[in-house]
Parts: C-alpha cells; sequence; structure tokens
C-alpha cells in the first residue's frame, strides 16, 4: 500500500518551507478543483465576457440591418445620469436591508426553535420549508390574490378581526407598496436562512452546553458565548447568498407591480432595458453597474468576516 | 424508529396511490370541457389542396402558435387538416403564455436568423418590430387581404410591405348588468363617460348597502400593455388623439388631460383603489362575481360570464364604451396576426398556410369553437358566428377601431408603450394629468426622433 | 438560578438546564407555554397561504371569487386536481423537472463536495481567489447572460472543428445554466463545514494508512452530512423552481418544466387573459406535496450532528 505516512495539514500557525508533500496536496488540490472550474469556465465565462463587452457598444435586441458599433462609455453615463437608475438602486438597497435583517432574525429563532428537542419537531422541519418549496412565481401571484383590496382574505380577516378598518390597496398604494412586497418575500426566503442557520446549529456539539450547564451559564449566556461564535461561519455565508439575492430580486417585484415605475428594483431596470426597450448596450452596462454594487457588499462581509477571524 | 420508517412508507405508498387513482380517475372520466368545443364542428377543408399537394407536398414547417389550452388545441386541429389534405407538414409549438416571454423568443429566434420558426403568431403591436425579418405577404395574399377589416390590414402594412395577415381582433367593450339597470330605473346603458360615472355611483351607493365590496366600474389600471389599450379608449373617445398621431406625440392636449383627470377622480370612488393593480382577469372577477356594475374588457369575458356556474349569467349584455362629449366611442384593436419568417426554408408552403388559416372558413371555425373575434367582418356577421357570440351585435360590430401607435415606432414600441402606461398609471395613482402629460409626450418625441 | 445550583449539588450526572427547569411544576408551565405559541405562530406563518391553496384547489372554479371569502370551501370539489393531473403536458412537466433538479443536485453535490474538500481541507495559494470567482459567477443578474447563453445554446462556433453543441430546447441547456448558480453556493456552503471540522480525525486516519481520497470517502463526507443534505435539498428546489432559462431555452411543450407548464395554464375560454386559479393551485399542491416528503424522509439527515463517538473517542 502506497504510503501517506505524514499525517495531514498541519494547523495554521505553524510556518511551512513548500516541501515535496506540500507540492503533491497542492497539485491534488488543484485536481479536486478542476470539475468545478471547468464548469464554470465552460457555462460562465462567455456570457460573463460578452456581456462586459456588450455593455460599451449600442447593441440592440433587434438588430435588424444596422451594425453594432462601439460607444465606449456613453451607456454608462447614461445610466449614471438617470434619476430611474438612482431611484431602483435606493429601493433595492432599502429591499435588502429590511428583508435580508427580517429574515435573518427569524431565520434565527426558527432555527433555534426546531433545534431543541420537542415532540412534533420531524413535522415542523418540513412545515418550515413549505415557503420555500412553492415555485416563486405561482407564491407570488398567490400572494397578489390575497393582497387584493376586493377579494383578498389578509383584508377580509383584517376588517372581520377589526384589525383593518377598511381594506387596504396594500400593492397599489405607493406608500404600502414596499412593505407589501417585502413581507412577502420575508415569508418566501426564510426558510432559506432557516435551514442554513440549522445545518450549521446542528454541527455544534451537544457537550458545551452540557458543561456550560454545569458551570451555572444562563441560557442566555449559552447562546452568547457558545451559540453565536461557532455559528459565525454559518452566519456569514447565509447572510452573503441572501444579500445577493435580495440585491438581485425581479421575481415578486415583476408579478405585483409590472413595469410600474416607483417601483423599479436594479434587476427590473435591467430587464425593462433588455427586453422591453431592446437596449442591450444599456442594459448590459446597468448590469456591470449592478455587479460592482454587489461587489461591494461582498467586500464588506468579507473585511468583517476577516477580522473577526483574527 | 420502525415505526416512524413504518409511518414514512405508508405516506410515500398513500400519495403514490392517490396520485395514480386520479389520473385513472381523470383518464376515464370525459375530458374536460375545453376539448369538446374543437370536436363540435370539423376543422374545414383546404381549398385547392391538390394543387398545393404538388408543388409544396413534404416540406415541413415550424408554426410558433397559441399557449397551451383552447388555443393550442385548436390549432392543432387545423394543423392536422391542413397536412391531411396537403402533404406539409406543420408542427405546433405553442408560445409562451406570458406576452414578453412571447415576444423575446421570436425576437431571439429572428436576431440569430434562425430558421426554427416558419410561421409565427404576432401580436398587433408587433409588425412594425419585427418588419425586417417577415416576408411580404402583398404578391401572394394581397387579394385575401383585402376581405380583412381595413384598419387592421393597415396596421400591418409597413413601408408599403404586407408584413402579417390579420387572424383574430379583438376590442375593448363595455359590460354592464342589465338587472341593475333596471333595479335603479335606467332604460338604456351610458353613452357618455359622465352619464357612466353618474350611474356607477347611484348603482353602487344602493348596493354597498347590502354588499361592502361593490364597485361601480371596474377596468384595467395595472402599469402595463393593458393600460394603454384602455388609455387610447378614453383619450381617443374623449376627442384627445391617439397618443401619437402622424408621427409626433400628441398626448398633452386638454381634453385628454380632462378625461384622464375625470377618471383618476373615481378611482377610491366607484371605481376600487386596487385598479390600479388590476389586469384583465381581475376586471373579469369583480364582475362575474356580481361586485362590479360596470366592466371594460375584451370580448373573451362574455364567454366566462354566460357560462355555466357564473353569478351574473342572464343579467348582463354588452355595448360599445362611452365617448367624451366631443368624441365617438371607440374600441382598442387587439388580437393576432399569421407572419412568415424571412428565414425559414420554406417560404411557399408557410404562406399556403398562413392563406388557409386566414381564410373566412377558419376564421369561422374559430369564431364558433373558440369565441375569437374574427377579422373579416363578413364572417363577423354569419348568423352561426353571431349566435356562438352574442356580443357580434352590429353596433359593436362595427364600432370604430383604433390601434396603438405601433407602426411610428418599429422596434421602439415597447420603450414608447412603458412611458405611456408608466405615466398612465401615476395619474390613476394620485398625480394630475397635468403634471405628468408634458413629460410623456417629451418622452414619446425623443423616441420618435 | 438557585433551583439550578442546588438541582446540580443534588444531582450526581450534568444535566442540561432545560430539563432541570421541566422537572419543576412552575417551571415545567413556563417554559413550555411561550415555547408552544411560538412554534403555533410559526405553523401559522409559514402554513397559511398554503391552506388558502389547498382550500382553493378543492373550491369549483366558479366559486373562487365570490365574496363573502369562503375560508373553507362550501362544495369541496376534486375537478381542478382531475384537470391538472389529466393533463399529460403537467405530468411530462413533473417529469422533466424533476430530471433536470436531480441531475443539478447531484452534479452540484458531487462537484461541490470535491471542491470544498481542496478547499477547505488543503493549503495551496489561490484558495481565497477561487472562492471569490466563484461568487462572482453569482452576482450577475440572470437577464444579463441569457443574451449570451441563448447564443451558446443555439450551437456556437468556438474555434476552428470545434462547436458548441446544440443544447437549445433540451434539458442540457437548463441543467448546465443551473449549475452557474448552484455550484457556487454549494461550494461556499460546503467549505465552510469542512473547515469547521477538526484536524485530529484525518490525522488518524492518514496515521492508519488512508489514502486522501479514502479520506474524504470515508471520514469528511459522512461528518458533513448535514452539509450536503442541506445544499443537496436548496439545490433542488432552486432549480425545481426556476423561471426565467426554463421559458427562454425550451420551445415544445413536451420539454417544459413545472414552472413553465404552471404559468402556462389557460382557462376554459381558452383565452391567455383568463388565469384558471383552481388548477394553478391544485397544481401547486400538487408540485409542493413531493417537496414536503421528501423533506420528512430526510430530516433525520439534516439534523444529524457530530456524533458523540467521532469526537469522544
Amino acid at each position: 500500500m502506497s504510503s501517506v505516512a505524514t499525517p495531514a495539514p498541519a494547523p495554521r500557525r505553524r510556518r511551512r518551507r513548500r516541501t515535496k508533500l506540500q507540492r503533491r496536496q497542492t497539485k491534488l488540490a488543484w485536481l479536486l478543483l478542476l470539475p468545478a472550474l471547468a464548469i464554470v469556465a465552460l457555462v460562465a465565462i462567455y456570457p460573463l465576457g460578452k456581456t462586459v463587452y456588450q455593455s460599451f457598444t449600442d447593441q440592440q435586441f433587434l438588430a435588424g440591418i444596422t451594425p453594432t458599433k462601439w460607444v465606449g462609455l456613453d451607456n454608462y453615463s447614461t445610466i449614471w445620469h438617470d434619476p430611474a437608475w438612482k431611484h431602483a438602486v435606493i429601493l433595492t438597497l432599502k429591499f435588502t436591508v429590511i428583508t435580508v435583517t427580517f429574515e435573518f432574525v427569524l431565520g434565527l429563532i426558527i432555527a433555534l426553535v426546531v433545534n431543541s428537542s420537542f415532540k412534533g419537531r420531524g413535522v415542523m422541519r418540513a412545515v418550515m420549508l413549505v415557503p420555500w418549496a412553492i415555485p416563486t412565481v405561482v407564491a407570488a401571484q398567490m400572494w397578489k390574490w390575497m393582497l387584493d383590496d376586493t377579494f383578498g382574505v389578509v383584508n377580509d380577516f383584517g376588517v372581520r378581526t377589526h384589525v383593518l378598518s377598511h381594506s387596504q390597496a396594500w400593492i397599489s398604494n405607493p406608500s404600502t407598496s414596499l412593505g407589501a412586497v417585502c413581507a412577502v418575500d420575508i415569508w418566501k426566503t426564510t426558510p432559506f436562512v432557516a435551514l442554513l442557520l440549522l445545518a450549521g446549529l446542528q454541527v455544534i456539539p451537544k457537550d458545551l452546553y452540557e458543561a456550560a450547564d454545569v458551570d451555572g451559564a444562563s441560557k442566555l449566556q449559552q447562546f452568547w458565548r457558545i451559540t453565536l461564535p461557532l455559528l459565525k461561519p454559518a452566519i456569514l455565508v447565509t447572510l452573503i447568498f441572501r444579500t445577493l439575492d435580495a440585491l438581485r430580486v425581479f421575481d415578486i417585484f415583476a408579478v405585483f407591480f409590472g413595469n410600474r415605475l416607483d417601483t423599479q428594483t436594479m434587476a427590473i431596470y435591467i430587464q425593462s432595458a433588455i427586453v422591453g426597450d431592446g437596449n442591450v448596450g444599456l442594459g448590459a452596462a446597468a448590469s456591470v453597474f449592478m455587479f460592482l454594487i454587489i461587489a461591494l457588499f461582498v467586500v464588506i462581509y468579507v473585511t468583517f468576516m476577516r477580522v473577526n477571524e483574527e | 424508529m420502525k415505526h416512524r420508517r413504518l409511518l414514512v412508507l405508508a405516506g410515500v405508498v398513500g400519495a403514490v396511490a392517490l396520485v395514480t387513482s386520479l389520473s385513472v380517475a381523470a383518464a376515464s372520466s370525459d375530458k374536460p370541457a375545453r376539448t369538446h368545443q374543437a370536436a363540435a364542428i370539423a376543422a374545414p377543408k383546404v381549398p385547392n389542396a391538390a394543387a398545393i399537394k404538388k408543388k409544396y407536398g413534404g416540406q415541413k414547417i415550424t408554426f410558433v402558435g397559441d399557449s397551451v389550452g383552447n388555443g393550442h388545441v385548436r390549432d392543432v386541429a387545423l394543423a392536422k387538416r391542413f397536412s391531411k389534405d396537403t402533404g406539409i407538414k406543420v408542427t405546433v409549438n405553442p408560445h409562451p403564455a406570458a406576452s414578453d416571454q412571447s415576444y423575446s423568443q421570436l425576437a431571439r429566434a429572428f436576431s440569430s436568423k434562425s430558421s426554427s420558426i416558419d410561421v409565427a403568431m404576432i401580436d398587433v403591436v408587433w409588425p412594425g418590430a419585427f418588419a425586417p425579418y417577415l416576408v411580404n405577404l402583398k404578391p401572394k395574399l394581397g387579394k385575401q387581404s383585402k376581405l380583412h377589416a381595413a384598419g387592421i390590414v393597415q396596421n400591418d402594412t409597413i413601408g408599403g410591405k404586407l408584413v402579417a395577415m390579420p387572424w383574430f381582433g379583438d376590442y375593448g367593450i363595455l359590460y354592464y348588468r342589465t338587472d341593475l339597470l333596471k333595479k335603479y330605473n335606467y332604460k338604456a346603458p351610458p353613452t357618455t363617460w359622465n352619464q357612466l360615472f353618474a350611474m356607477a355611483k347611484k348603482i353602487q351607493d344602493g348596493e354597498q348597502k347590502t354588499n361592502s365590496n361593490f364597485a361601480g366600474f371596474v377596468f384595467q389600471g395595472n402599469s402595463y400593455e393593458g393600460l394603454t389599450c384602455n388609455a387610447l379608449e378614453w383619450i381617443a373617445s374623449a376627442g384627445g388623439g391617439h397618443m401619437i398621431d402622424n408621427g409626433k406625440a400628441t398626448i398633452n392636449n386638454a381634453k385628454a388631460a380632462t378625461i384622464l383627470d375625470a377618471i383618476r377622480a373615481q378611482v377610491g370612488k366607484t371605481t376600487p383603489r386596487g385598479v390600479t393593480s388590476y389586469q384583465e382577469d381581475q376586471t373579469e372577477h369583480a364582475f362575474d362575481s356580481g361586485d362590479a356594475a360596470f366592466a371594460r374588457n375584451w370580448p373573451y369575458q362574455y364567454g366566462i360570464g354566460a357560462g355555466a356556474g357564473s353569478k351574473v349569467k342572464g343579467k348582463f349584455s354588452v355595448t360599445t364604451l362611452p365617448h367624451g362629449a366631443a368624441g365617438k366611442p371607440v374600441g382598442t384593436v387587439g388580437g393576432w396576426q399569421l407572419a412568415v419568417s424571412k428565414f425559414s426554408k420554406h417560404k411557399d408552403a408557410a404562406i399556403e398556410f398562413v392563406r388557409y388559416m386566414t381564410s373566412p372558413a377558419v376564421e369561422k371555425f374559430d369564431a364558433i369553437t373558440n369565441s375569437n373575434v374574427p377579422t373579416i367582418p363578413s364572417v363577423a356577421k354569419d348568423k352561426a358566428v353571431v349566435k356562438a357570440n352574442p356580443y357580434l351585435k352590429p353596433a359593436i360590430a362595427s364600432v370604430a377601431r383604433v390601434t396603438r401607435p405601433a407602426k411610428f415606432l418599429g422596434t421602439h414600441y415597447n420603450e414608447a408603450s412603458k412611458v405611456i402606461y408608466q405615466g398612465i398609471n401615476q395619474i390613476l395613482n394620485g398625480t394630475p394629468a397635468k403634471n405628468v402629460l408634458p413629460g410623456v409626450q417629451s418622452k414619446l418625441n425623443q423616441i420618435l426622433k | 438560578m438557585t433551583t439550578a445550583a442546588e438541582s446540580a449539588r443534588t444531582v450526581s450526572r450534568p444535566v442540561s438546564r432545560a430539563v432541570r427547569m421541566r422537572r419543576s411544576p412552575i417551571g415545567r408551565f413556563v417554559w413550555k407555554l411561550p415555547f408552544w405559541i411560538l412554534i403555533a405562530l410559526i405553523f401559522i406563518y409559514a402554513l397559511f397561504p398554503f391552506y388558502w391553496a389547498l382550500r382553493s384547489a378543492f373550491t369549483p372554479e366558479a366559486q373562487l371569487f365570490d365574496t363573502p371569502i369562503q375560508y373553507f370551501p362550501h362544495h369541496p370539489t376534486l375537478q381542478n386536481f382531475r384537470d391538472v393531473l389529466s393533463s399529460d403536458f403537467f405530468r411530462r412537466a413533473l417529469l422533466n423537472s424533476t430530471i433536470v433538479a436531480g441531475s443539478v443536485t447531484l452534479i452540484s453535490l458531487a462537484v461541490g463536495s470535491v471542491a470544498a474538500y481542496a478547499l477547505g481541507r488543503f493549503k495551496f495559494r489561490g484558495k481565497s481567489s477561487i472562492l471569490y470567482l466563484m461568487l462572482s459567477m453569482t452576482i450577475f443578474p440572470q437577464i444579463a447572460i441569457l443574451g449570451a447563453l441563448y447564443t451558446m445554446f443555439t450551437g456556437f462556433h468556438v474555434v476552428g472543428p470545434i462547436d458548441f453543441p446544440k443544447l437549445y430546447d433540451t434539458e442540457w441547456a437548463l441543467i448546465f445554466s443551473y449549475l452557474i448558480f448552484t455550484i457556487p453556493f454549494t461550494i461556499w456552503v460546503l467549505t465552510g463545514f469542512m473547515r469547521a471540522l477538526p484536524a485530529d480525525l484525518e490525522e488518524a486516519a492518514y496515521v492508519d494508512g488512508a489514502t486522501p481520497l479514502q479520506v474524504f470517502y470515508k471520514v469528511l463526507l459522512p461528518l458533513i452530512a448535514p452539509g450536503l443534505v442541506t445544499t443537496g435539498l436548496l439545490a433542488f428546489i432552486a432549480a425545481w423552481n426556476e423561471y426565467l432559462f426554463a421559458v427562454s431555452f425550451i420551445q415544445s411543450q413536451n420539454h417544459y418544466t413545472v414552472p413553465v407548464a404552471i404559468t402556462s395554464f389557460v382557462g376554459k375560454s381558452g383565452n391567455a387573459f383568463q388565469t384558471p386559479w383552481g388548477e394553478l393551485m391544485a397544481a401547486t399542491v400538487v408540485v409542493t406535496v413531493p417537496l414536503i416528503v421528501a423533506t420528512l424522509l430526510l430530516q433525520k439527515r439534516i439534523l444529524a450532528g457530530l456524533t458523540a463517538g467521532a469526537v469522544k473517542g
């Protein structure tokens, strides 16, 4: 049997030369990464490259006979000066902050609840996944129906129980539109957050809690001192992906509001530019802007993560 | 542990059993109503079939037709008949149900010069956008096009080329509750907008005593293409022009502002506040569950309201939409056309298929089996057709049809329509028209340049 | 607090606080009630819309928009379910979605776990850049890369005699496009799990003479099982529910996936304006129930943690 008698990668702190073993490890590591990188290169590099290229041209969806020409930074300039884009960015940011915060808090509560042992735990785990399991386009249509001011069950129930004085046009009324769409998104996506946090909770060894109980620590102290720190990596991954998804939100807004001017998110602005106006170049430039904004968030999260790792 | 596995197994077996039994039950029960209509009358035979077979028999074409459902069933029945008679094999693919997905599908195929689509079903506002990619049908189908409604043929003629043949048409009409008009002592439906608003208010006030969900007047107010249709009807019927006339934007005028403000004043009063999210579906629900006195919608709503299980069966009728003091009643044209792709490998066979589909016999078949409004006026007057579509009363069948300004906008129609419906939606949501229309007009002029 | 300390002195083996509190009668009541209220609230919050879908599925189409609203159908009917299940187009869509989502999940897990092993347990340069490269793939909005993907899938001349295969209108187009989003996510989550595992397990295995691949397969993979099941489930659901790519890359009816099939249901009038809500809701129920059943089957796995043996042994 070929021997790999020497131990596995040593703990981080120890300084190491690039030994023959380490080179072999590196080769193996790259080999293991090959399938993932290959798929990604194959399917993602071309589209992304093309999008960036298109942002510098005046490419149209239906080009017809007019050739596409290079326009340099014109598209970028148009978007930078477009008040609709600024509005879209601000709206998307508001939406992201509201939904990610609520989803995180609710998701954590649900994960903690489902994590503790009680009868019917298994059923709860399945139940909490239901909102995520319903296809988004269908869920959005359903909520639009439920929030309707004439046929909606939410208004009906609210009026019957006297919580509401009369039916509200949650979606149509500009002052409640954002709240409505956030509430629906929170309903839909909290399971995603809860499930990830739950997985993270489950790898925390139970004996840590038992030891803490012996030491007389309260539940709250245990939460702050044991749970949160050990959950940090899971929390950060969850927050990153949730934020990415929130910044790219499209389906719910499209179903609820169509092309209403005051409720455009960045993705809707882009879709409207590409498919609606047929202006692919402009849409590509807006996509690059969107990419940069999202990348900014990633940098913030990562810096936070690095700082905490020390 | 043992028990849990058993329970889960029981659950899975139960679910499988349920699905299987439902499928079996479905297969054995008669097929739902959707298919019975298509079988009611047979697809008409193809005129000149032998000659066509000799020339083009054996060729294969792809038709991107109506979306899944009755429309698709009809398309398949017609395609089958055509294939049988002429030997040209037609593959029918339903287009995506969502309008902008359907547009994108065609746009992508055309811009990549794909030969995967031979005949396409296109919306009445798309000929301008797709014209460079479509075959001129005038040489071969010009004569047949004279049978169709002139306004629509004109809409389909871009730069002198007939790029699409009208297939079935649609236009906005007014639905009203005959029983409520009687109850509140009205002898006839309203002919002007102000009359409509007054009647709606009186009826709503009376009905809301027993039904708090009752509304006087419902229409489509969401920020989407349907709003452009509704708004065109309001503006044109009030003498405010057609949004764009002769290549210049004319939407910013006093008459248009007046009618738009009048409608805005009704939102929250005789029209539900939520109307600014209504599309055709919500309008139909409101009227057919008895919660509205007046509704503006396409003719399709007639069949549903008169169908089994409807709460308003026998209690409603239709008429032309009201007009402003200075105008006349109009209806915005909706509907579909058939076009042949320039990149098709079998253009002539495709044209023969279009000839068949837009012939009077097939339009009659469509009208009877699917309640599709024929674009050939003589077919619209046929007794059997009128029997199946009672809304095709003479007054309605000959109402002035207005078309959205797609011909001036070419590939920029969607962009311009967006400017229009976003602006109108803003007005409906509370902003006075005079604050919105100037902006809309200048943006439209910019696009027209 | 005093009760706990006293109990700790009197009871010989350490017992968790929850158990101690449960033993005292007052503690039992106080502790349980808010907890059960919380459970009830979560239950209602998650399930009410699904209940609404269920009740609508059993309501005859014509009565769906009746006012006053029926919270419980007055004349329940199976017609909507019959309509949905008798349509072979929908059954075919269920099959297609299962194939696509299943393949995407398996490929993501296979490729992702192997990559996570490399990124989580090996030390080499370029690790972070790869992670961020993966992340940046998911940042572009779907609509922006749609056009380019379409060009690729409709047969695309790469270089010389090499042509990208024509994948348009096949399930493979969807499988490849979904991988763009599921692989980065899977890699990130599993890398986190891999990183959190203690080094001594591997070291013990190496001492016993295992190869790195055996270490991966026999030691590490079982330990990150909750991560695998979680990302697997999330990837499956994401692929199952995706709409934009599915409607753009598939043209013929018999390749439709579930979201496209559901949204193309047309009412009995045959007109695209009428949405058949009863059937839509029946289809939603039919589509959601298997996912719930699958979760019930897998739920033990989702919550399996580091077993006591591995840590203490």
